[in-house]
């Protein structure tokens, strides 16, 4: 485990807000610049699973624990396809944002966001859960080595 | 990519071919923004080089680092590899030359997105609003394919490690009786 190296753990702890910040960041600043749900989400969960190599998963599971992961991947599908109903419900065509908001434009604007927000969370929860299950076995691998 | 890929051929050592693999990755990102398209750079930097190689590092350390020897000739599998190959070259020879305005692709949709996509979404990332508002079905499918994969590895990998704890249960009340 790399729980043991200084540098690392600080460097680590530096940087992890930074990684944290620039997930939002590309995951709000999506409509004007390169990014969007798909790469904020796996940003995001990256900066996770940093700490959860150096610290160990079961450090990482105290911040973000497993249950809300597993409900998260759902989750995000759910705001997805939930926003196509809303808008269909409001007399428009599935997933079509305009009666979202006062003005058509206004609704496209925030139909956006929504659904990316649906998206990143989805990416994000998705790749911790996968990260948890494959590290999980590790540890699992680690605990029969050092009982044999 | 090319020096890369022969690394990664000729490399037994499994640990050195993931994190080629990753290197290879990330070359793919440069590429990619060379071509104008950060999006998809972004992404590749992300989970090419930064996901897969986590996991499949993940992967390693629950098995061997060394490439088992070969139990059956490469022949046949190399033969698909270049037959595959092939037919793939051989359809990119029909295909119009890269990045000419009259292309067919220049000509359906994409002009009308790059005409409108400001004004009816409010989004200057043309690509944020086709995915996001023109294409949503698209998107939703994807994201649909991210939960199932995501849901799939879940099934498979935690009803193992639940079988497993079965086994040790078994095992101990067999120790008691």
């Amino acid at each position: 485990m790399l729980r043991d190296t200084v540098i690392l753990r600080v460097v680590v702890k530096l940087l992890l807000p930074a990684i944290l910040i620039f997930a939002l960041y590309v995951q709000f600043h999506g409509d004007y610049g390169p990014g969007g749900g798909f790469q904020a989400g796996v940003a995001a969960a990256a900066a996770i699973i940093l700490y959860g190599m150096v610290f160990g998963i079961d450090e990482a599971q105290k911040v973000v624990p497993r249950p809300i992961v597993n409900t998260m991947i759902p989750l995000g599908v759910l705001i997805f396809a939930g926003t196509g109903v809303a808008s269909l419900l409001l007399g428009e065509n599935y997933l079509d944002y305009s009666p979202l908001g006062s003005k058509p434009v206004k609704g496209q604007h925030l139909g956006i966001l929504i659904v990316e927000a649906g998206v990143f969370i989805t990416v994000a929860s998705t790749m911790l859960a996968i990260f948890y299950v494959f590290g999980g076995r590790a540890d699992e691998a680690d605990e029969k080595e050092g009982e044999g | 990519m090319v020096v890369v890929v022969i690394g990664i051929i000729r490399a037994h050592n499994l640990f050195a071919v993931v994190i080629l693999g990753g290197a290879y990755s990330f070359l793919l990102a440069t590429v990619m923004v060379v071509l104008d398209a950060v999006d998809v750079a972004m992404t590749e930097a992300a989970v090419g080089a930064g996901m897969s190689t986590v996991l499949l590092l993940a992967v390693l350390h629950l098995t061997r680092t060394r490439e088992a020897p070969l139990r059956h000739a490469p022949a046949i599998p190399l033969l698909v590899c270049l037959l595959t190959g092939g037919a793939l070259v051989y359809g990119t020879l029909d295909l119009p030359p890269f990045g000419r305005a009259d292309n067919p692709q220049n000509q359906h949709v994409a002009p009308y997105y790059l005409e409108n996509a400001e004004k009816e979404t409010k989004s200057p990332n043309v690509v944020t609003a086709v995915l996001a508002s023109y294409r949503g079905y698209d998107t939703l499918g994807e994201v649909t394919v991210i939960f199932t994969a995501g849901i799939g590895v879940l099934i498979l990998l935690s009803r193992r490690r639940r079988r497993d704890m079965i086994v040790k249960d078994e095992g101990r009340s067999k120790d008691v009786a």
